[in-house]
């Protein structure tokens, strides 16, 4: 393991759920961060309660115990869209790196396998949402070898796995995701449908990706469009192990909005890695390994002496 | 067989007391017609604005109180998972409202699929009635959409689908979130024609003993038993139910309206509507537009059988022709997964599983 020395140190805002699977995450790897800090505001909270006993430092004192550590140079932010407006402002101001878990779209979208370079140094990143981050790198995988006109992603996750946020705000989940699938999946039109499924024992998160290619049936290179599939599925198994596709594209034509055209349709699973959230609830654990691996890059990136450059 | 054999809730009648083989009571009730809206499915979406004029018109004539017209899986619905409209759904529902008269018309919305944003948009087009329909469980991601409606002066109906999943004390629970966020009626819906009818009549019973608001019942025929199950319904005191012309919907369709007005005119139900009339629109307007009948044939019975959304079984179809799958064993291995409405996407995979499974074995 590197010593303090050459490791950034974190902090985790939100005791909830995710801020727990993203300490045991950070706890179990080997990389340039180090969790210094979990941060809630409840100080009965189980996940604070469970920071204590793994040895990491905590605060009820929610964003101020963060500020307070000048040292803490990226933070998580696992609370809620409204606190996180707040948070964004505070962070950007003490010159703290935000890596935002929550709806409140302060900074940029990010998608770590497609557009994490251009974010290396921005100061606050957005996740856009889980079925953002499991179909976007699907639609940027086809294309950017058959630009698409249109995307649609259909994301099915257990019931149990959907929290109140999500419950309350499920419009949000739809306009966001597609406006992902858009600015960075690159279609001209995205459009995205959930379900939640209540099924016992819990099913694990799956999705769909149906692309339309601007290219006529004809032209359609699908060998190629497969290729780029699979390419993009082993960057994303770097750190979402549980990532797969269920099979090879299916290729069809079929006629929409009055003419034929070529449709890509790609079935795909989400497994967590059940660090602390159980393997079903892929859609969560999709959230918390892209934070950290946007925050590991950024990590070396400061380490590296290239702030503000 | 066994297999895809669906584990709901196998109420059986209590000895003493078969309500669902009473009776209705005479009370007043309101009937929906959703052919413009149930229909889209075994349309495939491809109403046009001529057949919705057509159709409305009839309806209206007949003294239908409310119209229902969207894509078949609602505002927003028209997409590659469950099919493209041909025609734009508002411009449907602008042509329904120019001709419905003294008929309400009403579209079905599903969050996750629709959005605020087309619900405004159906409003302005001219939909009075809003049904914000969730799975039977999860009524809780509906309180925007009833929020917004409320807001706007317009009558919201839930709609509880697939509720043959769960027993009554589940459903009034769920029914009763909807209530608290301004539902003026929530509807048992049995999406996958999967209830016999007393399971339907214990759903609404217990609906009707904890809400404030009416109560309603949608069938689906792959049983055989939609009309038989809406009758139920009403003996337990449904004081809504939905019916299609020539039960045009997906699956086996749903409870003839046409059926249904001759039936509640012999039980003594007040419903205003004119059973020839309706007779006359079944036969001579909506016959002659469907591409099919829809009927408890052998995929329709699965998908009863298996508990599956009835919906599923165009896509059933068109997957299962394409990958060289029977349709049956699609629809049963949905029901095995537990699959939900809105799912049409495990259709293709689980295709894909079956077609591997048999390149394998052979």
């Amino acid at each position: 393991m590197s010593d303090a020395r050459s490791r950034v140190k974190v902090a985790i805002l939100g005791s909830g759920n995710i801020g727990t699977d993203l300490l045991y995450k950070l706890l179990r790897r080997e990389g340039p961060l180090m969790p210094a800090l979990m941060a809630g505001i409840d100080p009965a909270s189980e996940g604070l309660a469970r920071a204590r006993e793994l040895g990491v430092e905590t605060s009820a004192d929610g964003i101020d115990a963060v500020l307070e550590d000048p040292e803490l140079r990226i933070v998580f932010d696992a609370t809620s869209a409204k606190a996180h407006v707040r948070h964004a402002q505070l962070l950007a101001a003490a010159g703290r790196m935000a890596i935002d878990l929550t709806p409140a779209a302060r900074g940029p979208y990010v998608v770590p396998p497609v557009n994490l370079d251009e974010h290396v140094s921005e100061p606050n990143v957005n996740l856009i949402t889980c079925g953002g981050q499991a179909t976007i790198p699907v639609a940027y995988a086809i294309h950017r070898v058959a630009p698409l006109d249109y995307v649609e992603m259909v994301s099915t996750v257990s019931s149990v796995s959907a929290g109140p946020g999500t419950r309350q705000n499920i419009d949000e989940f739809t306009f966001t995701t597609a406006q992902g699938l858009e600015s960075i999946g690159g279609a001209k039109r995205g459009k995205a449908i959930i379900v939640l499924n209540p099924a016992d024992p819990p099913i694990i998160m799956t999705n769909t990706v149906f692309a339309v290619p601007r290219a006529a049936p004809d032209e359609l290179d699908e060998p190629a469009v497969t290729r780029s599939l699979r390419e993009m599925e082993a960057s994303v198994q770097r750190y979402v192990p549980g990532y797969r596709l269920k099979s090879d594209p299916v290729f069809e034509r079929r006629l929409v909005e009055g003419r034929e055209r070529a449709v890509v349709s790609v079935p795909l699973e989400v497994a967590g890695a059940g660090d602390y959230l159980p393997r079903y609830a892929g859609n969560l654990d999709i959230m918390t390994a892209s934070a950290v691996r946007v925050a590991e890059v950024k990590a070396h990136h400061l380490m590296n002496g290239q702030v503000g450059a | 067989m066994s297999a895809g054999r669906a584990d709901h809730g196998r109420g059986e009648p209590t000895p003493d007391q078969p309500a669902w083989l009473a009776a209705p009571s005479g009370q007043p009730v309101r009937v929906t017609d959703t052919t413009l809206r149930d229909g889209s499915h075994a349309m495939a979406h491809q109403f046009t604005a001529e057949q919705v004029r057509q159709v409305v018109a009839a309806l209206s004539a007949a003294g239908v109180p409310v119209i229902e017209v969207s894509h078949g899986d609602g505002l927003g619905g028209s997409s590659l998972q469950y099919g493209h409209s041909l025609v734009d759904e508002m411009r449907l529902i602008a042509t329904a409202r120019e001709h419905a008269g003294a008929s309400k018309v009403a579209s079905l919305m599903i969050p996750g699929i629709g959005t605020r944003r087309e619900l405004r948009e159906a409003i302005e087009a001219g939909m009075q009635v809003v049904r914000i329909a969730t799975l039977c469980t999860e009524a809780d991601i509906s309180e925007q959409h009833f929020g917004m409606a409320r807001e706007l002066g317009l009558e919201a109906v839930g709609f509880l689908m697939m509720a043959h999943m769960r027993d009554g004390d589940v459903l009034a629970e769920q029914a009763l979130l909807m209530q608290s966020y301004g539902a003026n009626a929530v509807y048992v819906v049995d999406s996958a024609g999967a209830m016999l009818p007393w399971q339907a009549a214990e759903r609404v019973a217990a609906l009707k003993a904890a809400l404030d608001v009416e109560v309603g019942f949608h069938g689906h025929n792959n049983l055989g038993l939609a009309i038989g199950n809406t009758l139920a319904a009403l003996a337990a005191g449904a004081d809504q139910v939905d019916g299609t012309l020539r039960g045009f919907g997906a699956g086996a369709g749903n409870a003839a309206t046409e059926v249904l007005a001759a039936v509640l005119d012999r039980a003594g139900m007040q419903t205003g509507l004119d059973v020839f009339a309706l007779l006359d629109a079944a036969e001579f307007v909506v016959a002659p537009l469907m591409p099919f009948q829809p009927l408890p044939d052998r995929d329709g019975v699965t998908i009863g059988y298996a508990g599956v959304y009835s919906t599923f079984l165009l896509h059933a179809r068109r997957i299962g022709k394409q990958l060289g799958v029977d349709p049956q064993e699609i629809l049963i291995e949905l029901g095995r997964r537990k699959a939900v409405a809105g799912q049409e996407d495990w259709a293709l995979d689980v295709a894909l599983e079956l077609a591997a499974a048999k390149a394998v074995s052979s």
